[in-house]
């Protein structure tokens, strides 16, 4: 189906508007390389995004999720983060616990000022997603 | 069990008699031997069909956030005050429905009663009289030991201990936390390292055997969503599994479909799960996903350090935060 040799992951970053995504356009406007892997859907705050988000990325094909927001303490919103890192804390694990590879499911914090961080994310990321391969657990088959 | 359920009766009897309540929800006997089924009782007369034996698993809390529905919508609506027979986890669930303001606490008269653990149908199914071959028209309970009567009126005696339900035997709160009145004394066992240990075991495991058990276990669901209906958790008006904007869950037999429905029911309970079993034994298929569901309860604890139901002071877990929540879970560069 997929060609392993120059198969590319598919990884959808969600980005938060106030800090990782202006971190995302910092490292485009200074010319940072970075993999081209990613897919950017900016969401208002980290705390915007569901757990379903997640699972549906996944359920559609996608190989790996990136979730990044502001730095603890920093969130435009003052704690959706904050909110965020517990339920991420809990998905995270237990999406493992379920037996789905963690290499595929991502958080972070870049602020706007941390262009070159974004882009050092972003490598770490598209790396361990292509090492782990195509999904195919949980994903729906059309 | 006689005398607690006379005292029961008598409690009921002088709450109506005082105008403490409007409705009381208890059990009365089930329609099939070794089933209790719940019962609301509107009028004094039919106080006398209360029942309290092994058999009266289901956890009652689920009926109660429908009675406070749509007369929160008219503003002068009188509430019904409501009587309700709680043991342990019953009990857990109530503290949670409070908290998530699905129900007015000064509506509630919760009757207390210490729990002895409720038995499971299927495991008499395993303790060698197989319910297609014998059919039991009849059970008695004494000291601690389950008589059924078969049709030939041949009886089998069968000890309550090895009949009880996996939860019941790793109850933590065999009363309720919060009550108006308790029925009996309150005797307390604490298992948590047990119940730990079964979660530690199934981490152990490689990640592939992991996710083959999950599969195993979510291919048998029908989605008939029986667990999310007897779940006290479960109130929403409009489940994501019905939503249509999004749509989150195709209306197919998908396995992955199957999955997403389960990860989402599961991790909708995250620090909100009492662990009362009534999805497992709602479930007509047999899948028993209790092991993913107490990784939850398992989780909370450790990251948190929060267990549901136990006190109405604290707030819930996922709607707060600390400044040095653990985040080892995040991605450096």
């Amino acid at each position: 189906m997929k060609n392993v040799h120059n198969w590319e992951p598919k990884i959808v970053a969600f980005l938060c508007n106030w800090c990782s995504y202006a971190g995302a356009d910092l490292a485009g406007v200074s010319r940072t390389q970075y993999p081209t892997n990613i897919r950017v859907i900016r969401v208002p705050c980290s705390g915007r995004v569901s757990p379903f988000y997640i699972i549906k990325t996944l359920q559609n094909g996608i190989d790996g999720v990136l979730v990044s927001g502001c730095h603890p303490g920093d969130c435009h919103y003052i704690s959706g983060n904050l909110i965020a890192r517990r339920k991420f804390a809990l998905l995270k694990s237990f999406l493992e616990y379920i037996g789905i590879e963690p290499g595929r499911v991502h958080f972070s914090w870049v602020s706007a000022a941390e262009g070159a961080r974004f882009a050092q994310i972003i490598e770490k990321v598209t790396r361990e997603v292509k090492k782990l391969g195509p999904i195919r657990k949980i994903v729906k088959k059309i | 069990m006689e005398e607690i359920e006379e005292k029961i009766k008598d409690t009921v009897k002088k709450l109506f008699k005082e105008n403490k309540i409007d409705i009381f929800i208890g059990y009365s006997e089930g329609t099939l031997p070794l089933r209790a089924t719940p019962c609301f009782i509107t009028k004094p007369d039919n106080i006398e069909k209360l029942v309290w034996n092994s058999y009266c698993f289901n956890n009652l809390a689920v009926y109660l956030p429908r009675f406070f529905l749509t007369q929160h919508q008219k503003k002068d609506a009188r509430l019904p005050k409501i009587g309700i027979l709680a043991k342990g986890c019953d009990g857990r669930s109530i503290v949670g429905l409070i908290k998530e303001h699905q129900i007015p606490r000064e509506n509630l008269y919760i009757m207390g009663i210490p729990c002895e653990g409720m038995i499971d149908i299927k495991k008499i199914q395993d303790a060698g009289c197989k319910m297609q071959e014998v059919e039991i028209v009849g059970a008695k309970e004494k000291d601690n030991k389950i008589v059924i009567i078969d049709e030939d009126k041949k009886e089998i005696e069968l000890k309550k201990e090895e009949l009880l339900a996996d939860v019941c035997m790793r109850c933590q709160y065999t009363a309720p936390v919060i009550y108006d009145v308790l029925i009996g004394e309150e005797k307390r066992k604490t298992k948590e390292e047990e119940r730990a240990a079964i979660i530690e075991e199934f981490e152990k495991k490689p990640l592939e055997e992991r996710w083959k058990y999950f599969q195993e276990q979510v291919s048998k669901c029908i989605r008939c969503y029986a667990c999310r209906q007897a779940c006290p958790n479960c109130y929403c008006k409009e489940c994501f599994a019905e939503q249509t904007k999004p749509r989150w869950i195709g209306a197919t037999n998908d396995i992955s479909d199957v999955m997403f429905y389960q990860i989402g029911r599961i991790f909708h309970q995250a620090g909100r799960c009492v662990d009362c079993g009534a999805c497992v034994r709602a479930c007509p298929m047999g899948v028993d996903l209790r092991v993913f569901t107490y990784k939850l309860v398992k989780d909370v604890k450790e990251f948190f350090e929060y267990e549901a139901g136990v006190s109405l002071k604290e707030d819930p877990p996922l709607a707060t935060f600390k400044s040095d929540d653990q985040q080892e879970f995040i991605t450096e560069p």
